[in-house]
């Protein structure tokens, strides 16, 4: 109840924030961090509750802006729709990646994503209807939805519904029966199946909801940017940071990627604007080993032990 | 007594190496058996066939009439067929309770699972295994026996009608042996068929009612514990006289 409450009062924020924002950079960044909470909330569902960690965000994110971007260049499909279809399409090639676990484990798995994303990278080289290596430029709708008067603001709300939406279906996820299975599995995969645990079929569905998730947070980009090119959309900040951010916030509670995708993703954006773009690759680079080292457990283990002073809750969620 | 598991035939490769070689045993219900050989004789391998964790390549595995060798585990788990592993696999990250909870939502109240009634359940297991006081504790930092204990527990949370109690002694003092051999009895007693796998000769001869000794994949001797000690192919293969 608290939760739902929360969530509308997020997204009721979002919608009248143009009332008393007007800062236009304001909603240009925060598209960016909400756009990374999505991504982290949805890498944590693989990687952080079934323990399998994918290199492959880039491509996930990739897949679902590409699919947006190709459905409107070719019917000009509305907003709402591009991202169901790139959530479709990014499901669907998680439930591949998802049955690749049958076979890889460990840094197999995480070397095959890699792959992935190398081979669709090749491939949307070589399709040009979306632009092929040069890119396609992207003409935004010049009607604007509800109250708004800019669009990047409308994407601004947009993105933060999907991110809310992602971290409600982390949320059920994690505390759920789901929960306590994907956590077994990635404690010990064949004790949990000798407990009665489907892992085949848990991995399939953790590996399919993250890939949706993350083909959602790619499918506003192009309309973000009004440009889409390959190499940004496959970048490979996308893995790291979906990587980097869960495990600075912490990967056992869903709160964990919330926390490390604002904080990682807000001070990216204050180096950008401050000292340069290079620089803040750098700074995710320093924070993770940073964490590794000093917090494995992440803000949330900090946290626990300084401040609630107790060992870490087994029971996995408030 | 019914035949609850019936092994027929059973063999599987590995590459070039035969692990199990036309293996066939039957078990009854409610009986306590047990399994010897020398390491490497295929006594893992066998019950790994067993409860799915590797898929048998000739010969067929029947529970309670039902044809099981295509099964993934966790059916099988669901039909009744629970076991604890030689080196112990517990969920590190969970506490003790939450160990037994994983069978209890996953097998026994499959779809209609109140968490309150779990957590008591689980703490009955627990209690009935000695473990009562470690509930909360996080399963990573039990100690050998307790972790023994925790794998029998967790079995035993998935309802099973065999269990599999792979080595559960190994590395055990004395006294601890008995105190789990304690325990299996009671769960035997309690109509549970147990099939035991050891290496400690005096527990074993003292617990089960019938042994099967395998060497290098195939059965040597089967009989009564009294008898299989006498045999001397056991004797020259595992028992070393």
């Amino acid at each position: 109840m608290r939760f739902l409450a929360g969530a509308l009062a997020l997204i009721g924020l979002a919608a009248a924030a143009p009332l008393f924002v007007r800062l236009e950079y304001f909603y240009f960044a925060g598209f960016v961090v909400l756009q990374f909470v999505v991504l982290a909330t949805a890498w944590n569902i693989l990687g952080g509750f079934a323990g399998y960690v994918n290199f492959g965000t880039g491509a996930f994110f990739a897949v679902g802006a590409y699919s947006a971007v190709a459905l409107y260049k070719a019917v000009a499909l509305p907003l709402g729709l591009q991202i169901l279809a790139g959530a479709t399409t990014a499901g669907l090639l998680g439930f591949g990646v998802g049955l690749l676990t049958l076979r890889l484990r460990g840094i197999f798995f995480s070397i095959a994503t890699i792959a992935i994303t190398i081979i669709l990278e090749t491939v949307v080289m070589n399709w040009t209807y979306v632009g092929g290596a040069k890119g396609l430029p992207i003409l935004r709708p010049t009607e604007m939805p509800l109250h708004f008067t800019n669009y990047t603001q409308w994407l601004f709300l947009v993105m933060t519904v999907i991110a809310v939406g992602a971290v409600a279906i982390a949320r059920y996820v994690q505390t759920g029966w789901i929960g306590r299975g994907l956590r077994a599995i990635r404690d010990n995969e064949g004790a949990a199946e000798c407990s009665g645990v489907p892992t085949l079929k848990l991995k399939l569905a953790a590996a399919t909801i993250s890939g949706a998730l993350m083909g959602a947070a790619g499918a506003p980009f192009a309309q973000y940017l009004s440009f889409i090119e390959p190499s940004s959309a496959f970048s490979l900040n996308y893995a790291v940071n979906a990587l980097a951010m869960p495990i600075i916030g912490g990967t056992a509670h869903w709160i964990g990627p919330v926390i490390g995708a604002i904080l990682l993703g807000s001070v990216q954006q204050i180096v950008i604007v401050t000292i340069s773009s290079e620089i803040n690759v750098l700074v995710v680079g320093v924070m993770l080993v940073v964490f590794v080292v000093g917090a494995p457990e992440g803000i949330l283990g900090l946290w626990r032990r300084y401040v609630l002073r107790r060992q870490l809750p087994t029971n996995g969620g408030p | 007594m019914s035949t609850l598991l019936a092994i027929e035939g059973v063999s599987k490769h590995f590459g070039g190496f035969t692990a199990l070689d036309q293996v066939s045993i039957d078990v009854g219900g409610g009986e306590r058996f047990g399994l010897i050989g020398p390491n490497g004789s295929g006594k893992t391998t066998l019950i790994n066939c067993i409860s799915g964790s590797l898929l048998n390549d000739q010969g067929s595995i029947a529970f309670d009439g039902k044809e099981i060798s295509r099964l993934p585990a966790y059916k099988r788990t669901r039909l009744g067929i629970a076991r604890s592993f030689q080196i112990p696999r517990p969920f590190g990250s969970m506490s003790v309770l939450e160990n037994l909870i994983v069978p209890l939502e996953y097998v026994a109240h499959r779809g209609s699972l109140h968490l309150a009634d779990a957590r008591g359940e689980a703490m009955e297991i627990l209690k009935g295994m000695g473990l009562a006081d470690k509930a909360d504790t996080r399963s990573s930092s039990l100690s050998q026996v307790e972790l023994r204990k925790m794998e029998l527990a967790r079995a035993m949370a998935a309802r099973p009608r065999l269990l599999i109690s792979d080595e559960a002694m190994a590395g055990l003092s004395s006294n601890e042996v008995s105190e789990v051999l304690e325990i299996l009895f009671k769960l035997n007693a309690a109509g549970i068929t147990i099939i035991m796998i050891e290496h400690i000769m005096q527990a074993v001869m003292k617990f089960s009612q019938r042994i099967v000794c395998l060497d290098a994949g195939r059965i040597i001797c089967e009989g009564t514990p009294a008898a299989v000690v006498a045999n001397a192919d056991v004797q020259r293969a595992y028992l070393g006289a």
